[in-house]
């Protein structure tokens, strides 16, 4: 079922189109993963979903209604969380005051009077970070950052997850427990959609995929599908038609979007 | 119509001196990011130097010009951004408004301290020499100045626009950091738009010396003139600045040409820029929250209730013991610091907590002593309620710019400054004009607290009382949450955080927090006016909490004790009053990157005597105590607690939270 719907969206910073007529959704029950080359305007998509960038044109949906107006603040406490590709853990705060910080704002006024530490305990335990719970935040390595940015984004118990590169710094073990996480947070009925570079994990994770190049959707599928996609190839992943090992797997070319005129631009140029 | 058209004229001879100086605010902001409160001040302190080249030395006007211009004020500009300003832009906007306000604070005392106090005046330029326009007398003067306009807007224009150099400087507002990669340098861009802004400063100031006065104040607040007009261009652009510049002229003009001359209407006009600033702000869109580099800051250990508690029990101890001895003119002062002190708790709260700057905290005291005069009720009732007054004005002032950052939120509090200054409190129902209210002393459960003495320990029991409330919330849900809003609003708002109520309940609780002392304030004084609550008081009081540590109340007892003695020693040394300021000024300069203040270096030093003091203890405490005895027990409790309002100890857990788990 779907959940996120973002419809045509456009944005423009003075004469850089970063976002072109983007269209893509993302469902429960599943992790998606949104890719796509440097400055494809991924990070500029989940801004625009989380509302903390207003998009020039276009509409972004949750759960059926239009939420393209809806403040920040509004968009979390309707059940959307996310997670930044530049940290934003609040660096004086230990680790689990991170968590319970978030653990607060969800509870609302009664979280000012309620204690939530078992809760909190559970979700440092949950993302493997509990070792570092009392330390600062801004002391502890990439990697945990990045999984207390997920653990927070946890605590207020949203239905969408927006990650934001979330395994880098993890080692390739910690990569693979990510992704198990993963899939379990999915199989609770959240969506998740996931902007990420580990090409492994997004291929073994995710149900579906889509590609963004100049801001434009380039293609939408599978994880097969994605690899083999010719267009896919050429703007991100390196191959070329005649080294590509794929290249027996016929292109879904029925899947494509139409690519973006920006990306045409470029080709011709 | 004549007189409509001489009033406009009017209006944009001032405007295009306002439109000079604001260009030059808004090419230092927006080349490096810092917002310079002392524009103003550099104004001022130019204007002087102009004075003296030409009155005091006798030289001839072009060159003291020239000098001014083109050597003295591009070198002051550049000393600053090398020795000052590099760097600033990229910490939090707190600590920018801080140490310019601190430059402020310094040039006013520099000033004093080069030109002492006398009437000076600086005559326009050919002040003999006029045309008849119509009805109207146009002066050279008035005419050099909007040539001097014309003439600034175009070099502007030509520099930005067609030169290698200006170029670099839209670069420079872009990305320095990529800049740099690019072989440009940042820090000669920053420095040459220091220059030229300061340059700006020192024309705009010249030109407006003749109207406003060579008055070190007057001109300083210049400042809100600038950034009233540069606010219309959101502080970026340079066209809508001028068109700002002349707008508030034009405004101003017609103030004074057709607004009453007595009551209420009369003392508009001095406060039209700061009503101009307002208006815009009430009409600026939503800002968004901005993602970036979040760096967690190091702030002082919060005591435990403990420590904190034997610590104030020991202070009110003190206290008593102090004030039976001391005369009547010596409590009045340990009350003063008392009540400088329980205002700068509610800086703690505002700025050391939350990280946002108000530069009228001691307005809202004001209020507060206004409040309890007016209400007439010396009881615990009015207390409470002159407090509250004061926390719903505060709100009022962060509704307008709740939906904006934190500069405007800072600037937005200094133009209420001012405006209360020169607009409510000198109103006829307030303290009148050079007026002053009288207030009775407190009442508790129905005895007057009518004895100097006793009164003033009450003042250190609600300065203890009130400590120990901010450090609970430091210690629960609000504190941690306030610390989160400081270092990442973006995540707050992701996690479903409504920052902008949020910021209006907690700009209100400091508010009335700062009422509360001004309630107190009138009851110590008996006597309270207008001058006492200035709004110079807001930003002495501001770098004084930085200089001796913002987050944390032992900063603010200390922070306040030193407050209160700067008056007295100005008195007894009224040679060095101007070198005061400069030694706070330049000092909250020095020190207000580090917003802990000498108060975190004390805890540091009693960590250090502990660490080399205890072992020695214990091994004393052992061979008298039998096994496990009180030894063990102090230990124990040392290791829980923390640094109380002087020193010793870090809780190893600041905020409280140990949470035991079986894992």
């Amino acid at each position: 079922m779907t959940l996120l719907e973002v419809d045509r969206v456009v944005v423009r910073f003075g004469g850089v189109v970063a976002v072109n007529e983007a269209t893509f959704e993302a469902d429960r029950g599943q992790v998606t993963g949104l890719i796509g080359p440097n400055g494809a305007g991924k990070t500029t998509c989940f801004n625009v979903i989380s509302g903390l960038q207003k998009p020039t044109k276009g509409k972004v949906r949750f759960k059926g209604r239009s939420i393209t107006s809806l403040p920040v603040h509004r968009r979390a406490r309707r059940g959307i969380g996310r997670t930044f590709q530049r940290l934003e853990a609040f660096g004086s705060l230990t680790v689990r005051d991170n968590v319970r910080v978030a653990h607060d704002i969800h509870a609302g006024l009664t979280g000012l009077v309620r204690p939530s530490s078992a809760d909190v305990e559970a979700l440092l335990d949950r993302v493997g970070i509990w070792d570092y719970a009392t330390e600062r935040a801004d002391s502890i390595p990439t990697g945990a950052a990045r999984l207390l940015e997920l653990a927070r984004c946890l605590a207020c118990d949203p239905e969408l997850l927006l990650l934001d590169e979330p395994s880098s710094g993890l080692d390739e073990s910690e990569s693979d427990a990510f992704g198990a996480l993963l899939r379990e947070l999915a199989d609770e009925g959240r969506a998740i959609l996931m902007v990420e570079h580990d090409m492994d994990l997004v291929m073994s994770v995710c149900d579906e995929i889509h590609v963004l190049d100049f801001g434009a959707v380039i293609a939408t599928g599978s994880p097969a599908q994605i690899r083999a996609d010719d267009g896919v190839q050429r703007a991100y992943l390196g191959y070329s038609d005649v080294d590509d090992p794929t290249t027996e797997i016929a292109p879904i070319t029925g899947a494509l979007t139409a690519p973006s005129t920006a990306a045409a631009t470029e080709v011709q140029a | 119509m004549s007189s409509l058209f001489a009033f406009t004229l009017l209006g944009l001879f001032t405007g295009a001196a306002y439109a000079i100086v604001a260009s030059g605010m808004v090419l230092t902001y927006t080349t490096t990011r810092v917002f310079n409160i002392a524009h103003g001040a550099f104004s001022m302190l130019l204007a002087f130097t102009f004075w003296d080249f030409t009155i005091r030395q006798g030289m001839p006007t072009l060159l003291a010009l020239a000098l001014v211009l083109l050597v003295v004020a591009p070198a002051v500009g550049w000393f600053t951004q090398r020795f000052v300003a590099r760097g600033l832009g990229e910490g939090p906007v707190s600590v920018s408004l801080v140490v310019t306000v601190g430059l402020l604070v310094g040039i006013i005392g520099l000033a004093q301290q080069i030109w002492p106090p006398a009437p000076r005046v600086l005559l326009p330029f050919h002040p003999e020499t006029g045309w008849q326009l119509g009805d109207t007398y146009v002066t050279a003067h008035q005419l050099i100045t909007i040539i001097c306009s014309v003439v600034v807007a175009g070099l502007l224009y030509g520099l930005l626009n067609f030169t290698r150099i200006g170029t670099a400087m839209r670069a420079s507002v872009d990305n320095p950091e990529l800049l740099k990669l690019f072989g440009g340098r940042p820090d000669t861009v920053a420095a040459l738009s220091w220059a030229i802004g300061v340059a700006l400063a020192a024309l705009g100031g010249i030109l407006l010396t003749p109207s406003v006065g060579l008055d070190y104040y007057a001109l300083t607040l210049l400042v809100i003139n600038a950034y009233a007009a540069a606010m219309l261009g959101r502080l970026k652009s340079l066209p809508l600045t001028f068109v700002g510049a002349m707008g508030l002229g034009i405004a101003e003009s017609y103030a004074v040409a057709y607004l009453p001359t007595e009551g209420f209407w009369s003392t508009v006009r001095p406060v039209i820029p700061a009503l101009f600033l307002f208006t815009i702000m009430l009409a600026m869109p939503q800002a968004q929250l901005r993602i970036g580099q979040v760096k967690g800051i190091v702030t002082a250990p919060v005591p435990t209730f403990r420590s904190a508690g034997a610590w104030g029990v020991g202070l009110l101890g003190m206290v008593a013991v102090v004030v039976a001895g001391l005369s009547t003119s010596d409590l009045l002062l340990v009350g003063t610091a008392a009540t400088y002190a329980i205002v700068m708790l509610s800086m703690v709260l505002l700025t050391g907590y939350g990280g946002h700057v108000s530069l009228a905290q001691f307005t809202f005291a004001g209020v507060g002593a206004l409040a309890y005069a007016k209400l007439d009720e010396p009881n615990l009732y009015g207390l409470v309620l002159a407090s509250l007054i004061a926390g719903g004005v505060g709100a009022l002032v962060a509704i307008p710019v709740l939906r904006l950052t934190g500069l405007y939120l800072a600037l937005s509090t200094l133009a209420f400054a001012v405006l209360m200054d020169k607009m409510i409190f000198q109103q006829d129902w307030a303290f009148k004009f050079n007026g002053t209210l009288q207030t009775e002393r407190l009442s508790v459960a129905g005895i007057s607290l009518g004895s100097d003495a006793v009164y003033v320990w009450v003042m250190a029991l609600v300065f203890v009382v009130t400590a120990f409330g901010v450090l609970a919330l430091r210690r629960g849900v609000l504190g941690r949450l306030l610390i989160a809003m400081r270092d990442s609003p973006s995540a707050c708002g992701t996690l479903g955080l409504d920052l902008r109520w949020f910021r209006v309940g907690l700009f209100g609780l400091s508010a009335s927090i700062a009422g509360l002392a001004g309630a107190l304030f009138a009851g110590l004084r008996g006597s309270i006016g207008a001058a006492d609550f200035l709004y110079f008081q807001s930003l002495l009081m501001l770098l004084l909490a930085v200089v001796f540590g913002v987050t944390s109340v032992t900063g603010a007892l200390l922070g306040g004790t030193a407050l209160m003695l700067m008056p007295v020693w100005q008195s007894s040394h009224p040679e060095l009053a101007g070198l005061l300021f400069v030694v706070v000024g330049f000092g909250a300069v020095a020190l207000g990157r580090d917003p802990n203040g000498i108060a975190n270096h004390l805890f540091k030093l009693g960590r250090v005597l502990r660490s080399r003091l205890e072992p020695r203890l214990r091994e004393r405490l052992d061979g008298l105590m039998p096994q496990g005895g009180l030894a063990e027990e102090r230990l124990t409790a040392a290791g829980a607690s923390d640094v109380p309002l002087v020193s010793v100890g870090v809780d190893p857990d600041p905020t409280g939270s140990k949470v035991e788990v079986d894992r």
